[in-house]
C-alpha cells in the first residue's frame, strides 16, 4: 500500500539480509546439553531424595522460619534505612562533631563482620545484669562526697531488653545502617547542587530541601544498591542463629536434615526457598524504581511512545 | 521618610580563600527599577547577585535588600550573624532565576511552582494550586501543567523556574543569565515575561548578555569588570557612549 505524504511516495519497505550471529546459535547448543546433563543428575541421583525434601520443605517450624527471617530481614532493613540516611546526614552536615561521629559509627561497624556482632550482641548479657537510665555517674559522686544519692530513673533486666531476637535484629540493623549510611550519602552527592540552591533560594530550610528535593531526587541512586543490601540482609539472616535464635529458616531446615541424618536435601531446600523469597524482593525493587524514575527522560520518553502508539496510529 | 532602596550595596567585597572576586561593589536598585548587569566573563556577577540572595557570605562591605541587612542583625553597632532560620526567611522576598533553570525533575511543571507556597508559606493545597495555574498561565504554560520540566523545552522551563520564584510574591527579582543556556529561537519568549513583569513593576537585577533587551527595558546599566563597577547610568548613555576604554572594548567584542 502507498500513501501520499508530502507529495512524495513512501518507498518500498527494505528488504535486506539480516546479519548472521552463529555464535548465539554454538551458545544455545551448549547451553542446552549443559541443562539436560543437569537435570538428569537431578532426577536419577538419589542423594536428593525429592519426595522427603518436599514433605519437609514446608513444615510448621520451617514456615515459623521463613516469616522469622522475612520479618528480621523487613526490620533490620527498615531499621538501617532509617538511621543510614540520619548518619548519611550527619556526615555531610557542616557541624564536625557530627560527621566526626558518623566517620566513627561507620567506621566500626563496617569493619566488625555481622557474624561476630551478631554472637557479641548475643552476649551482652554478660556486660550488666542489668540497664539502668538514669543521671550518669551518680554512683561515683554519691562515693566521691560520702553521700546516698539515687539517680536512677528506670532499669530494666538485661535479658528482658535484649531477647535473641533483639540482639539479633541490632546486630543486623546496626550494622546495615553502616552501609546504608554510604550508600545514602553516595545518593545525595549525586544531586546537582544547583537544585538545593534553587530550594534554598525559595526560602527553604535546609531540612525542608534535604527531604523534599534532594532525597527523592537521590532515590534513583540510592534505590538498586538497597535492593542488593536487602537480599543480602535476607541471606544474613542465617547469622542470628549464632545469636542464638533458633526459628530462623536456615536452622530450622538444618535441624530436620541433621534430625533425619539426611542434610543434604534440607540444603537443597534451603537454596530454593532463598531463591523463592529473593525474587519476591526483586518484584518489590522493580515498582520502587519504578516509582521514584518520575520525571527522568527515560520514563517521559517510554510515556510518549505510549501516547504515539495508543494515539494516531 | 524616604524608603530605602531595594537594594543597597556599600563596598561590597566577596573573595575565595586568596582570590578575590568582588572588590567593592557600590550600588542602589530603586523600588520598581530595573537594572541589568554586563561584563566578561569571571568578573564576579554572578557572585554579585548570590551575595544579594545569601548563597555566599560576603566578607566585607554592607549589604541590605528592603532596608534589612543581609545575613546580620545590627544592635548598638555590633554585627550579629542571622540563624539558618532567620536566612531562610530573608531569602522568601527575594526570587532568584538560573542560568540552568534548576527545576525540580521529580515534580511537574505545577509542583514546581506550589511547593515554595505550600511547604514555606504553608498556604492549603487547594489555594496553592489556583495560584500556581494563574502563574504559569501568566509565563504562558497554562497547558503545560502536568509536564516533567524533561518534556519541557529549555524556554518553557525557564518561564516555569520564572513563575516558581513569583510563587513567593518576592519584592526582588534576581536573574543569573536566564537566556544564555537557551538556542536562540527560545531567547524571546523567556524576555517577553520578563519584560511583562518589569511593566507590572517588579524590581530586577537581571545579569544579561542581551544588550537589546538591557536596551529597551533597565533603567540603569552596570558594566562590571574584575570585580569592580567601572561605569554605571542609563543604558543607552553606556551602549553608545561609553566613556570607559574597557567598556568600549567589551561592547565591541560583542557586537
Ligand atoms: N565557589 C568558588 N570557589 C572559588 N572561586 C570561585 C567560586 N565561584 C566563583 N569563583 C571565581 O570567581 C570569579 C567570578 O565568578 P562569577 O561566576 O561571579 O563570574 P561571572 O561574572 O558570573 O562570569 P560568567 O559570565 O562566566 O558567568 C571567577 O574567577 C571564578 O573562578
Ligand atoms: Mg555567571
Amino acid at each position: 500500500m502507498k500513501t501520499q505524504e508530502n507529495g512524495r511516495a513512501r518507498p518500498e519497505a527494505i528488504r535486506a539480509v539480516p546479519v548472521r550471529h552463529p555464535g548465539r546459535w554454538i551458545a544455545v547448543a551448549v547451553l542446552v546439553v549443559l541443562t539436560a546433563q543437569f537435570a538428569h543428575m537431578l532426577f536419577t541421583n538419589e542423594q536428593f531424595m525429592w519426595a522427603y525434601m518436599f514433605e519437609n520443605a514446608f513444615r510448621p517450624s520451617v514456615l515459623e522460619g521463613v516469616r522469622t527471617s522475612l520479618v528480621l530481614t523487613v526490620l533490620a532493613m527498615l531499621i538501617g534505612v532509617a538511621l543510614g540516611v540520619v548518619i548519611a546526614v550527619l556526615r555531610l552536615s557542616d557541624n564536625p562533631v557530627l560527621s566526626g561521629v558518623a566517620w566513627v559509627y561507620t567506621w566500626f561497624f563496617r569493619a566488625v563482620p555481622r557474624l561476630v556482632l551478631a554472637v557479641l550482641f548475643g552476649n551482652m548479657g554478660i556486660l550488666y545484669a542489668q540497664y539502668t537510665v538514669g543521671l550518669p555517674f551518680t554512683e561515683q559522686f554519691a562515693d566521691l562526697l560520702g553521700v546516698d544519692i539515687n539517680g536512677t530513673i528506670f532499669s530494666i533486666d538485661a535479658n528482658t531488653l535484649l531477647t535473641g531476637f533483639m540482639a539479633g535484629l541490632l546486630a543486623l540493623a546496626l550494622s546495615e545502617a553502616a552501609y546504608m549510611a554510604e550508600i545514602v550519602r553516595a545518593g545525595i552527592l549525586s544531586v546537582d547542587p544547583g537544585q538545593a540552591e534553587a530550594a534554598s533560594a525559595l526560602g527553604m530550610s535546609k531540612p525542608l530541601v534535604m527531604r523534599r528535593i534532594v532525597l527523592p531526587q537521590a532515590m534513583r541512586v540510592i534505590i538498586p544498591p538497597t535492593g542488593n543490601e536487602t537480599i543480602a540482609m535476607l541471606k544474613d539472616t542465617a547469622l542470628v542463629a549464632f545469636v542464638p535464635v533458633t526459628n530462623e529458616l536456615f536452622f530450622q531446615l538444618t535441624a530436620i536434615g541433621t534430625r533425619d541424618f539426611r542434610p543434604f536435601p534440607m540444603l537443597v531446600a534451603a537454596c530454593l526457598w532463598y531463591v523463592a523469597l529473593t525474587s519476591v524482593l526483586l518484584v518489590g525493587q522493580y515498582f520502587l524504581e519504578r516509582r521514584f524514575s518520575r520525571g527522568t527522560q527515560r520514563t517521559a520518553r517510554a510515556r510518549t511512545r505510549l501516547r504515539v502508539l495508543g494515539g494516531d496510529h | 521618610m524616604a524608603e530605602p532602596p531595594m537594594v543597597l550595596a556599600e563596598n561590597v567585597h566577596k573573595s575565595y580563600g586568596r582570590t578575590e572576586v568582588l572588590r567593592g561593589i557600590d550600588l542602589a536598585v530603586e523600588r520598581g527599577e530595573v537594572m541589568c548587569v554586563i561584563g566578561p566573563s569571571g568578573s564576579g556577577k554572578s557572585t554579585f547577585l548570590r551575595c544579594v540572595n545569601h548563597l555566599e557570605k560576603i566578607n566585607g562591605g554592607r549589604l541590605s535588600v528592603d532596608g534589612r541587612l543581609i545575613g546580620y542583625r545590627e544592635k548598638n553597632g555590633k554585627l550579629y550573624e542571622l540563624k539558618e532560620r532567620e536566612i531562610a526567611a530573608q531569602r522568601r522576598q527575594i526570587g532568584m532565576v538560573f542560568q540552568r533553570f534548576n527545576l525540580f525533575p521529580h515534580m511537574t511543571a505545577l509542583e514546581n511552582v506550589m511547593e515554595a507556597p505550600l511547604k514555606v508559606r504553608r498556604q492549603p493545597r487547594a489555594k496553592a494550586r489556583v495560584a500556581a495555574r494563574l502563574l504559569l498561565e501568566r509565563v504562558g504554560l497554562a497547558d503545560r501543567a502536568s509536564h516533567y520540566p524533561s518534556q519541557l523545552s529549555g524556554g518553557q522551563q525557564q518561564r516555569v523556574a520564572i513563575a516558581r520564584a513569583l510563587a513567593m510574591e518576592p519584592a526582588l527579582m534576581l536573574f543569573d543569565e536566564p537566556t544564555s543556556a537557551l538556542d536562540p529561537e527560545l531567547v524571546g519568549e523567556v524576555l517577553e515575561v520578563m519584560k511583562a513583569l518589569a511593566r507590572d513593576g517588579m524590581t530586577m537585577v537581571v545579569v544579561t548578555h542581551e544588550l537589546g533587551f538591557a536596551r529597551e527595558v533597565a533603567d540603569t546599566l552596570v558594566f562590571m569588570d574584575e570585580g569592580v563597577i567601572l561605569e554605571q547610568g542609563p543604558p543607552t548613555q553606556l551602549l553608545t557612549h561609553p566613556t570607559h576604554p574597557r567598556l568600549q572594548e567589551f561592547l565591541s567584542k560583542v557586537f
